[in-house]
């Protein structure tokens, strides 16, 4: 499975969780796990381009296919994905638990609507659970992020995104 | 979180994966898993064998049949939110599948899976009654249509045998007035209760073992609804006749 563009040796243990997997295995542990059953959407990563949640997909299922982490969206040391810049700008995080599931959401709802209405940002956030902030700042962010997505075009965003699959 | 030991199969074609149901005890289809992986990863399944079909090919298909809309066995319940064709075709259905949680659990779940589970308080099962659609299930013994009315045996049970798999679900059009209302805690979750309007057609969900057909003038009548933490049997069936005047009135 490609991971962030790296080709990686596939996870042989089919009840390894796609979400263990790259947090055990492959030691990205940017990807959050909660609840484990696909409520607090603080695991959440695009696999093929639309965001899924990682707890609730087998690592053997995602064989072949392309999986991109939050740690995917900036290489260390450059500038951050419009959607982490957005979050940074806004505080849409206080804990910051729950934020790299936010992210990977927000990435995919852009992608799908890239100016969100108010409804939009509601209904794409509605799947991830925080305990901080409120979500008064988050709702914030993805309309900041909306803004700088359209003025840094971000190489993640591809054909495809945010189409079911 | 680790699932239970079981053993992995992932077929490539229908066939495979109708033989591999058919010679297996105790087997379940993994198609979106968005309900199967949470009762594996709570240990509530534990299943001996998962019959993964997503590398099936061809198997995802929503096209016009019939004068209604097929949906196959892989169809992503986001796919089906975002096809011309059923909002064209059958807008309940459209309408109904934006209820299902989130949309970034309908990236990976699907139709057919939502209507195998038979989840009591599931949207898509009630837009299927209320419709009088059917689905097909295939088996090394052949293909049978089910239709939507004796499909739905009770609570996560179905006339599916163990050798058959959900191939495609049918919702016939819906032309006439249609509405799905629904109540719940917070946006995306479980409904309480909720009412399918279907023309003068009214299915019923989250108020039964099944999704049940009712009559619009009297909706409540012979219900039994059992009561929970989040609604008493009262409140179950005020919310059933509120939510059937509401998509009547219209």
């Amino acid at each position: 499975m490609k991971v962030n563009g790296f080709v990686h040796p596939a996870q042989r243990d089919p009840r390894r969780l796609l979400s263990d997997h790259l947090r055990h295995d492959l030691g990205l542990t940017g990807t959050h796990v909660g609840c484990e059953h696909g409520v607090c959407g603080c695991c959440t990563v695009l696999f093929d381009g639309a965001p899924v949640r990682s707890c609730l997909m087998l690592a053997v299922q995602a064989e072949g296919h392309e999986v991109s982490t939050v740690e995917g969206l900036a290489v260390l040391g450059a500038p951050l994905h419009p959607v982490q810049q957005a979050f940074h700008e806004c505080h849409g995080l206080q804990c910051g638990f729950c934020t790299p599931g936010f992210v990977m959401s927000v990435v995919g709802l852009l992608a799908q609507h890239p100016n969100p209405t108010r409804e939009q940002i509601e209904e794409g956030i509605s799947g991830n659970l925080c305990r901080c902030t409120g979500y008064a700042s988050i709702r914030r962010a993805v309309q900041r992020a909306s803004e700088l997505s359209q003025q840094t075009p971000s190489p993640l965003r591809g054909e495809g995104w945010g189409k079911g699959r | 979180m680790k699932p239970p030991p079981f053993e992995y199969h992932s077929p490539s074609t229908v066939e495979e994966a109708c033989a591999l149901l058919g010679s297996l005890e105790d087997a379940k289809v993994l198609a979106g898993g968005q309900s199967l992986v949470p009762l594996l990863n709570f240990r509530l399944a534990r299943p001996s064998h998962l019959v993964d079909i997503n590398r099936i090919p061809g198997l995802d298909a929503i096209y016009e049949r019939d004068g209604g809309v097929a949906v196959q066995a892989l169809a992503r319940q986001a796919g089906v939110e975002d096809s011309e064709l059923v909002a064209r075709v059958c807008p309940l259905l459209t309408a109904a599948v934006r209820l299902v949680a989130h949309r970034v659990i309908r990236n990976r779940g699907t139709v057919c899976g939502s209507l195998a589970h038979a989840d009591p308080a599931s949207e898509l099962p009630a837009v299927l009654l209320a419709l009088g659609g059917h689905v097909i299930a295939r088996s090394a013994r052949g293909d049978r249509v089910i239709e939507a009315g004796t499909f739905f045996r009770g609570v996560f049970e179905t006339a599916l045998e163990p050798d058959e798999l959900l191939v495609e679900a049918w919702f016939p059009a819906s032309p006439g007035p249609f509405a799905i209302l629904e109540e719940s805690r917070r946006h995306g979750d479980f409904a309480l209760a909720g009412v399918v309007r279907a023309a003068d057609r009214l299915a019923l969900f989250g108020v039964a073992p099944t999704p049940v057909l009712a009559d619009p003038a009297d909706p409540a009548r012979g219900l039994r609804p059992s009561g929970d933490l989040e609604a008493t049997p009262e409140f179950r069936l005020h919310l059933v006749r509120t939510l059937t005047d509401r998509a009547f009135a219209a």
